[in-house]
């Protein structure tokens, strides 16, 4: 990497780190309470300024490698898969904080921490539980062209799944009510509810790239001193 | 002399089959299998659950499921160890060809067990009535389980931890098959009609299409060398 691209990365970087700071002033200083919400609920409620672009930043994530896998086994590359298995590794810490900050949420507001006929919860522990299959599978696999045909296939079949298991928990259960953010009523009534919402989905979507690109960047790294080391230098 | 796409799927369900024969391993070990995991819910559940509807349909497809894992892990262990996979790869029949082979090798192999755990459930749990609406949605589920089992089981056959990596990849995926077949499994032993559950029918059918053709579009790439 030349020392433009690396000094570009580096103000996006500088970028992303103010974005963050800034999202955690609006959602928890600039939003208003939620008028219709009380004591720990209330609070529990800004959660959902992380909550809801972290589960945007997995989908997005997961459909990146998605792509990936499907332009790796039709046109080959090996950038492809790096791709794919950044993409994984990122998408797999948001939805993590995704299944960690629901919870938090739902016991002030349920009543309890997990609802399983909930079928955004059900969702997104399935998805969860295929992706970090997906890393298992990578790590068991010793021959590289062959472990990113087999991760590639599985990348496909996997995200093919989520609108499945979706419907079907849809189906499944009577839902509690899982708050829809822009239904009738929610954001529209409160401009600076919305104002840090959407800054929210920007800065987390920004801190998605930046982490993608650093990620890509080490696998770059990573290749460079496995080819050296196979051409006989040693560190 | 040329040979249609059908017969080469045929002679490779063929030759699993003779090879079953001659060896039952693959058949005992699910069966058994199924028999214990159907002996431990009875004492798991027994003393819990006062009426067996609200388990029994559970219980049938996790056994169906646990034995179904079994008989997949062998399906490509077998192929692999014994240099069976290079030959198989090198005879002059379509990937495809291969790929569905295998799968109604395993889908026999899991229906026979099924056909004769069926009954011996029925005994030992004794749950109400019996609806031969029932039959359909169990060839429909295990479709589905074999049709997306037998590409993993190709995947999980290149691993190191290949026993293991089988139901962890695979369990994730069929989770809405499995939802919709206790559903509508639960929903005939309570006497609905399988009109009334349509739409978890074009599930199950929709899992089966979906599936069958990623399967068949992938597992080239699984088996390539």
């Amino acid at each position: 990497m030349n020392t433009r691209s690396f000094a570009a990365t580096g103000v996006l970087n500088g970028i992303a780190a103010l974005a963050m700071l800034v999202a955690l002033y609006l959602a928890l200083v600039y939003a208003p309470p939620a008028a219709n919400l009380v004591g720990a609920a209330q609070i529990a409620q800004r959660i959902f300024y992380f909550h809801v672009p972290s589960a945007w930043v997995g989908f997005l994530a997961f459909f990146v490698t998605f792509v990936a896998s499907i332009a790796y086994l039709w046109k080959g590359g090996r950038q492809w898969d790096v791709l794919a298995f950044s993409s994984v590794e990122i998408g797999l810490v948001f939805t993590s904080m995704v299944v960690t900050t629901g919870p938090l949420w739902a016991k002030p507001t349920w009543g309890v921490w997990w609802v399983w006929s909930d079928p955004k919860l059900s969702t997104v522990a399935v998805l969860w539980l295929i992706y970090f299959a997906y890393l298992m599978l990578r790590n068991t696999v010793e021959d590289e062209a062959r472990r990113a045909r087999l991760a590639a296939v599985l990348g496909i079949v996997g995200f093919l799944d989520v609108p499945i298991v979706f419907g079907a928990v849809r189906w499944w259960g009577q839902s509690v009510a899982h708050p829809i953010v822009f239904g009738t009523g929610g954001l529209r009534h409160s401009p600076r509810m919305l104002t840090a919402f959407l800054f929210c989905l920007g800065a987390f979507t920004l801190l998605y790239v930046v982490l993608l690109i650093q990620r890509l960047r080490l696998e770059g790294m990573r290749h460079e001193v496995e080819r050296l080391k196979s051409q006989g230098f040693t560190l | 002399m040329r040979i249609g796409f059908l017969h080469k799927i045929l002679a490779i369900v063929h030759k699993d089959i003779i090879a079953e024969l001659r060896t039952k391993e693959m058949f005992s070990s699910m069966f058994v299998f199924a028999l214990l995991v159907i002996v431990i819910f009875n004492f798991a559940f027994e003393l819990r659950v006062a009426n067996i509807r609200q388990v029994a349909p559970g219980v049938l497809w996790v056994t169906f499921t646990f034995a179904g894992i079994l008989g997949l892990n062998r399906s490509f262990i077998l192929e692999k160890d014994r240099g069976c996979l290079e030959g198989l790869l090198l005879a002059p029949v379509d990937r495809s060809a291969i790929y569905f082979g295998k799968m109604l090798g395993n889908l026999l192999f899991m229906s026979v067990v099924e056909a004769i755990v069926l009954p011996i459930f029925w005994v030992l749990f004794n749950p109400p009535l019996f609806s031969p609406a029932l039959i359909p949605v169990i060839v429909l589920g295990t479709v589905g389980f074999a049709g997306v089992g037998t590409l993993f089981s190709a995947i999980a056959v290149h691993t190191r931890a290949r026993e293991v990596m089988l139901p962890i990849l695979l369990f994730p995926i069929v989770v809405p098959l499995m939802i919709a077949a206790v559903k509508i499994t639960g929903g005939l032993l309570d006497g609905q009609p399988l009109a009334e559950m349509r739409h978890w029918l074009n599930l199950l059918v929709g899992f089966d299409v979906i599936f069958l053709a990623v399967s068949y579009m992938t597992f080239d790439y699984v088996v390539e060398e």
